[in-house]
């Protein structure tokens, strides 16, 4: 049967087994690639995007569960107050490499600064721990977070 | 406010998306990188394109295009290239386009490699003459084009940001107004290049090229690619390599919404989707039986028996300088030790994937690839067809070290899409992607030193026994039992060592393929010699820095860059009890490198690496933040090795299969890093992969400082430390 959900504002019908991933609509049902396949089994969180607002692993989120749920991903967490500072913070400490894990680190962190102001080292390892990045960048991760969380709210 | 728009070009034509990111990108003030892939999307070069050389073109429009010979997985080689071409063309960063070098070795081959393939950190060394030289070559072709049509002398004029000027007029054409006439001009056959006072851009951070397109989901990796009508495939390979597909049940599969097609392979079998999701739940489905062949009683324990063994006999010897044996025997001192390395996989982030279109005719290839033209010559193997009916589009890496300078991905998907009509994307599940990657080899070390009654080191011996990569991988490169990249870090020491003798015995494991790891032989000899370096200190009863600082009188890079690492790291100051400090220095891919690491042993016996300080010596620097960002990326990758890494074979199959039983680093438990850079106006040296190698024998001499116990073999095993 057809799912209808909401993926970054638009409502999208989407023809597969209730119990297909989230990530594999997006990917290859609706061709969104910005959001990475990893692990498939919530170990890595290359998939993560926001449902209602809260990160999740995408390949672990069955379409079936989604529901009345608004989805946002890394094409659109930009237009987020929080996605915004965070990407821009991204750019400023340069903290991608091969970049690949980068989209599910940001939807990680946009979720965490937008419902923690001021993260601390232990909120940042909580929220951040489920984000493997193979190139190492965490350094630079736990720094684009703070930088990310001193910006100016409003400033996009 | 996001200044750099990265409009990503699928190799496929997408062209009202491509139109709209091109306007896009003009209406932006910034910066346009279109990572245009090569065969039929690029432009055609124009009568009136200026191509001076295969990595600049300069369009009548204006447009400024650099082909990147060398990939980017990470390590920031498509801004660094683009600043040595741009530094002697005169142009900015932001006046250029990127495009992906297409499979040529004539053209785009790695001077230090003689192949085409981006791999042993060596990018920057093997551009850093050539393509200042092609940057030079083009602007003294557009000085000459100006001069002519203004009827100046050429000394009389400059180039400066994309254009010419003379000086005493203050006239300026555009490089695109002179394309045309520059391609008329003689091509100059010695240039001189800027001195390091005249660099505008070397040595300044720039910011990354491809960073944009990273955070907000537009790059596009092979992985991503997809052409039009693409179905998704994913597989299961024989559990044991070498073993063979007995039979295949795939009713259940077949019944899966959304899958179209079984594919049998001689040792796999393929489900070809509608999406992934359809293609795993069909996999998943299937009753497989499998025909183990000649290794399905392998173990990792027969092959370090084997690789003991073999160190027990002569092998080739690598280095000799005086009389080791005699030396030894006159010793006061002796020390001998037994050094063990595991096997280990690459889990790039990226799982292995390929999309192949095959035409009967023709084949066409979407792949991300440190080797585009290997890929091609195997894909067109595989395929039966000659090497130029190969179509080969290049990507963006989500993630290399080593594994994709190999072309079993590709001719996997060869394989498939032979048997499928229109194009396949083969996708890897994780479990695949550890289970049939292509390893770090293990390796075993007899190493064995004398020591004088001050504890001076008179006498080294060293004999490894483990595979060659080069050997299968670059044949020619292997001579006479030998090869550069298996015995670095294992000969020309930078200590002063006399009566110094190392062999190689070449054992190529069976039943488990090996290929090159991220730091390749340094991640294993720069383990073996600083451990026992340490050791030797330890058995002197010395300071390590102060011992290995007493053997480099005659090496004074690699002695400042000890300095330098020491004093950052408060090396000698007290430290709680449980922690300690441990120190490894190297000199490999042309850097010097000193490393210090603090470790914390808890009771259980876990280690936290809590900080690392590095100092280094990498003579040029050409970007100082992509410096710093993969010495900070060398260091984690070789925490995780030295914490987590090992895959082990258990009745011929991997045991390891997610990130569950492989585990990575995670941010809560990264060191804090701190890097040191000393000045210097020496060539550039590699910087992709010293930050790994050196760390693992840093932390393990950190934990000997902490607890008195000695680390001969990787992964550390906790039970050992164990209060």
């Amino acid at each position: 049967m057809a799912f209808d959900i909401t993926i970054n504002g638009t409502l999208r019908s989407i023809d597969v087994d209730g119990d297909t991933p989230l990530l594999w609509a997006l990917r290859d049902v609706l061709g969104m690639t910005g959001t990475k396949f990893g692990c498939g089994m919530a170990l890595c969180g290359a998939c993560t995007v926001h449902l209602d607002g809260s990160a999740v692993r995408s390949c672990v989120t069955t379409i079936d569960s989604v529901g009345d749920s608004k989805i946002t991903t890394i094409e659109a967490v930009g237009a987020t107050a929080a996605g915004a500072r965070i990407q821009k913070a991204w750019l400023q400490h340069e903290v991608a490499q091969c970049g690949y894990c980068q989209s599910g680190q940001i939807m990680s962190a946009s979720a965490l600064l937008a419902g923690n102001a001021h993260p601390t080292d232990a909120d940042i390892d909580d929220a951040m721990s489920g984000n493997i990045c193979r190139c190492g960048t965490y350094v630079r991760i736990r720094e684009a977070i703070k930088l990310a969380a001193q910006s100016p709210a409003r400033e996009g | 406010m996001i200044h750099h728009r990265i409009a990503p070009t699928a190799s496929y034509a997408d062209l009202s998306r491509r139109n709209f990111l091109v306007n896009s990108a003009v209406a932006g003030s910034g910066l346009v990188l279109s990572l245009m892939l090569p065969f039929g999307q690029g432009k055609a070069v124009g009568a009136e394109d200026f191509t001076p050389n295969a990595f600049i073109r300069i369009g009548a429009d204006g447009e400024i295009v650099l082909t990147m010979p060398y990939v980017e997985m990470g390590q920031g080689t498509y801004t660094s290239i683009p600043t040595l071409i741009a530094e002697e063309l005169e142009v900015e960063l932001k006046q250029i386009r990127l495009e992906h070098a297409p499979p040529n070795e004539k053209l785009y081959a790695n001077p230090l490699l003689g192949v085409q393939a981006t791999g042993n950190s060596n990018a920057i060394r093997g551009a850093w003459r050539p393509l200042r030289e092609a940057g030079a070559t083009a602007r003294i072709m557009l000085i000459a084009a100006a001069a002519k049509r203004w009827g100046v002398d050429v000394a009389s004029c400059r180039a400066e940001d994309g254009r010419v000027i003379h000086t005493a007029s203050g006239r300026q054409l555009r490089y695109g107004e002179l394309a045309a006439g520059a391609a008329q001009m003689p091509v100059p056959n010695d240039v001189v290049l800027k001195r390091p006072e005249e660099f505008k851009l070397i040595g300044t951070p720039a910011k990354r090229l491809d960073a944009a397109g990273k955070v907000n989901g537009s790059a596009v990796y092979g992985i991503d690619a997809r052409p039009p009508g693409v179905k998704i495939a994913t597989l299961a390979q024989s559990p044991v390599f070498g073993g063979r597909l007995k039979s295949v049940d795939d009713a259940a599969a077949r019944a899966v919404k959304g899958v179209r097609q079984i594919v049998r392979l001689d040792d796999a079998v393929a489900i070809v989707a509608d999406h992934m999701g359809a293609a795993k739940k069909g996999l998943e489905a299937l009753k497989i039986e499998w025909d183990e062949g000649p290794h399905a009683g392998l173990s990792t324990q027969d092959i370090a028996h084997e690789l003991e063994q073999a160190t027990l006999k002569a092998g080739t010897v690598a280095q000799n300088n005086g009389d080791a044996d005699k030396a030894m025997a006159n010793a006061e001192t002796k020390v001998e030790a037994n050094y063990q390395l595991p096997f280990l996989a690459h889990a790039t982030m990226e799982p292995m994937n390929c999309t192949a279109h095959f035409r009967g005719g023709e084949c066409e290839i979407w792949v991300g690839t440190q080797a585009i033209a290997r890929v091609q010559a195997m894909v067109a193997k595989a395929a039966g067809l000659p090497v130029e009916k190969v179509i080969i589009h290049n990507h963006l890496i989500g993630g290399g070290f080593g594994r994709r300078l190999e072309a079993d991905g590709a001719v996997r998907a060869v394989e498939i899409a032979k048997q499928v009509d229109g194009p396949v994307k083969v996708v890897w599940t994780r479990e695949e992607d550890i289970q049939h990657d292509m390893y770090r080899p293990y390796w075993v070390d007899r190493i064995a030193a004398g020591l004088d009654k001050d504890g001076k080191p008179v006498a080294w011996s060293n004999r490894f026994a483990g595979s060659s990569v080069i050997a299968r991988w670059l044949p020619p490169a292997f001579k006479d039992g030998l090869d550069p990249d298996t015995t670095e870090g294992a000969i020309d020491l930078v200590y002063a060592l006399p009566n110094f003798h190392v062999e190689y015995v070449r054992v190529e494991p069976p039943g488990i393929p090996t290929a090159f790891w991220r730091s390749v032989g340094p991640s294993h000899n720069v383990f073996v010699t600083e451990s026992f370096i340490d050791e030797l200190a330890a058995a002197a009863r010395q300071d390590a820095v102060a011992y290995r600082r007493a053997l480099l009188d005659h090496n004074l890079r690699a002695k400042a860059v000890l300095d330098l690492a020491a004093e950052k790291a408060d090396w000698g100051a007290p430290l709680p009890k449980g922690r300690g400090r441990g120190i490894a220095l190297q000199y490999a891919f042309g850097s010097y490198l000193a490393q210090v690491a603090e470790v914390e042993v808890a009771r259980d016996g876990s280690v936290r690496v809590h900080r690392v300080v590095c100092a280094m010596d990498c003579g040029t620097v050409v970007n100082p933040d992509t410096v710093q960002a993969q010495i900070q990326s060398g260091v984690m990758f070789g925490v995780t090795a030295a914490l987590y890494g090992e895959i082990t074979l258990k009745k011929g199959r991997i045991e390891q299969a997610n990130f569950d039983t492989y585990q990575m680093l995670r941010i809560n438990e990264a060191p804090a890093i701190d890097v040191h850079v000393v000045r210097s106006t020496e060539p550039p040296g590699g910087m992709g992969e010293a930050g790994t190698s050196g760390i693992v024998p840093a932390i393990a001499n950190a934990v000997f400082a902490a607890t008195g116990k000695r680390l001969r073999k990787m992964p550390i095993d906790a039970e050992t430390l164990k209060a």
